[in-house]
């Protein structure tokens, strides 16, 4: 079983959907993020956040997945002021949503003081509400940005224990690790990290407070990031261990702390779930064995992510 | 006198999260009292986290009791959290017309929440100004959030014109839902729907698909009607259907 800790599937389609479960994704998080071109009103982001807290659910659900979400205000948006007022005054009403494991992604893009601004008063929101936060960390300038998501997490005094800092790489994982957050790599080809990187990076870290996702967005990214992942550490020598850890495991323990996240949420689901998104669904009574088949199968063909 | 349904529905969901009746009491006198919208969503939010998601329990006593409150309302299937989140909007101090309030909660609602906001319409007040929210809950995609309408509620029975009951009907068929459990199926049926359910058959069968014995329920009472009499007396002799399915 996996559990993949970043997925936009509001990009993706059911193809997508299907290589996943047959890839042994039983759980994923969809965070809250740019949907590749600005909100332009108030209201546009508001229907998105209904969207990934019940339709794309919904939708997850019938390919025997168990969707949870992330609500925020992302870093780029953050700098339109007008939009970023009207999304902070909806905010506390989402966040308490069915499924809401943390508030993100939020954090710098360009680290301007409109970013700064709207990525404390999430935090505070976060602290307030006892939710986890899923920090993005900046793709330019991202030594210096990762280092100061994690100050300024700090100073609002937000433990680590409830930071996952997520798109990490070689350059950022030994401060972040070291600080007490929680590491996500973003497992994507080209500009993250490819999955090759990733199991090098398991054999000097191990598997303490590693999480491990596919980011997959409306972007060139893949669907299956960790399943491949998983199998290459696996082929490399990783332990079975390890890798139970940074694919499922430490994700479940530490968006878990939202209380909104419980193993048994896809083992056995509550009659209620079972009635109303899970029906007719077969896949998830008893558990199941993770396995890669058709479609996963022929999409795994090319293993490598780099 | 008989119980009314937000003393029923406080009174099951106190008794069965008994460790949490303080925090329920307490929340739903401050929000009778015209508190701030926010505290409602609170309640509303904190609900599941609260109390859980098992199934209301219900004894044969309850459910008579539900119908006697509200003929027709049977909440047998309703959960611990949903009967708190309609048992909130019901104790709510109404600052806004009550169908302002719902739909500003069905804007933002998970799943859960919009499946107890659309069971619980057999309740509320001034429930002919809901018409235009009810209409995007049947829009939905979601079939629970269609089944929370159009199952064991007899809002459509009591407040749907012909033309919007009609189309219910017509899509549980399309969604693979079903039709027994909807309230006044017989009650309500009419020569108009008994036209389309055929013309529906037809083209099933035209396309080699089975329908449901469930269908002919609100046919039967045109059995004997010109048009529809020649169409299914066609269908009996082509061994599509047959007159156990219509007796």
């Amino acid at each position: 079983m996996f559990i993949d800790p970043h997925a936009h599937m509001i990009s993706r389609t059911t193809d997508d959907y299907e290589a996943m479960a047959a890839a042994g994704v039983v759980a994923m998080i969809e965070p809250a993020f740019w949907v590749g071109q600005p909100r332009t009103y108030v209201g546009t982001y508001v229907d998105y956040l209904s969207t990934i807290v019940g339709w794309e659910r919904f939708r997850a659900s019938q390919f025997g997945i168990r969707h949870y979400c992330t609500v925020g205000l992302n870093s780029k948006e953050a700098n339109n002021e007008e939009l970023a007022e009207g999304v902070m005054e909806w905010l506390p009403r989402f966040a308490l949503k069915e499924g809401v494991v943390a508030i993100g992604e939020i954090g710098y893009d360009e680290q301007t003081p409109l970013e700064d601004k709207y990525f404390r008063l999430q935090l505070a929101l976060a602290k307030e509400l006892h939710l986890p936060v899923m920090v993005h960390t900046p793709h330019r300038d991202k030594k210096r940005g990762t280092s100061r998501s994690m100050d300024v997490c700090e100073e609002m005094g937000v433990d680590p224990s409830m930071v996952i800092i997520d798109h990490n790489n070689e350059e950022t994982v030994a401060e972040t690790l070291q600080r007490g957050y929680w590491a996500g790599f973003s497992i994507y080809p080209s500009t993250k990290m490819g999955n090759a990187r990733m199991v090098e990076l398991l054999k000097q870290y191990g598997s303490e407070r590693i999480i491990v996702d596919s980011a997959c967005d409306w972007g060139i990214s893949d669907c299956l990031g960790v399943a491949k992942t998983a199998k290459l550490a696996l082929e490399s020598g990783i332990s079975q261990e390890t890798v139970h850890r940074v694919c499922y495991q430490n994700a479940l323990d530490a968006y878990g702390q939202s209380g909104q996240m419980n193993e048994q949420d896809w083992l056995n689901p509550a009659a209620i779930d079972q009635r109303t998104l899970f029906e007719g669904n077969s896949i998830l009574r008893g558990g199941r064995e993770p396995r890669i088949e058709a479609p996963g199968e022929r999409r795994a063909g090319q293993m490598l992510i780099e | 006198m008989a119980e009314t349904s937000a003393e029923l529905l406080r009174r099951w969901v106190i008794a069965q999260c008994a460790d949490q009746a303080a925090w329920i009491e307490e929340s739903l006198a401050t929000i009778s009292q015209g508190s701030p919208e926010r505290d409602l969503h609170v309640f509303l939010g904190y609900a599941p986290r609260k109390l859980g998601k098992a199934d209301l329990v219900l004894s044969q006593t309850d459910l008579a009791a539900a119908d006697a409150a509200h003929p027709g309302w049977n909440p047998s299937g309703w959960s611990v959290d949903g009967a708190a989140r309609v048992l909130a909007l019901l104790t709510a101090a109404g600052n806004s017309p009550f169908s302002e309030r719902f739909k500003d909660l069905r804007r933002t609602s998970d799943v859960a929440e919009m499946i107890a906001l659309y069971r619980g319409l057999p309740l509320y007040p001034e429930p002919e100004t809901l018409e235009f929210e009810v209409g995007e809950g049947l829009r939905s995609n979601i079939r629970a959030v269609f089944e929370a309408i159009a199952h064991h509620n007899p809002y459509p029975r009591d407040h749907f014109d012909e033309h919007r009951w009609n189309h219910m009907i017509l899509k549980a068929l399309f969604v693979d839902s079903t039709l027994s459990p909807i309230v006044g199926l017989e009650e309500r049926a009419n020569p108009e729907l008994a036209r389309i359910l055929v013309d529906y058959a037809q083209e099933r069968w035209a396309a080699g698909r089975p329908v449901t014995d469930e269908l002919w329920i609100p046919v039967k009472p045109f059995r004997n009607d010109p048009a529809i009499a020649e169409q299914l007396n066609k269908a009996i002799r082509d061994g599509q259907l047959t007159e156990e399915a219509l007796a």
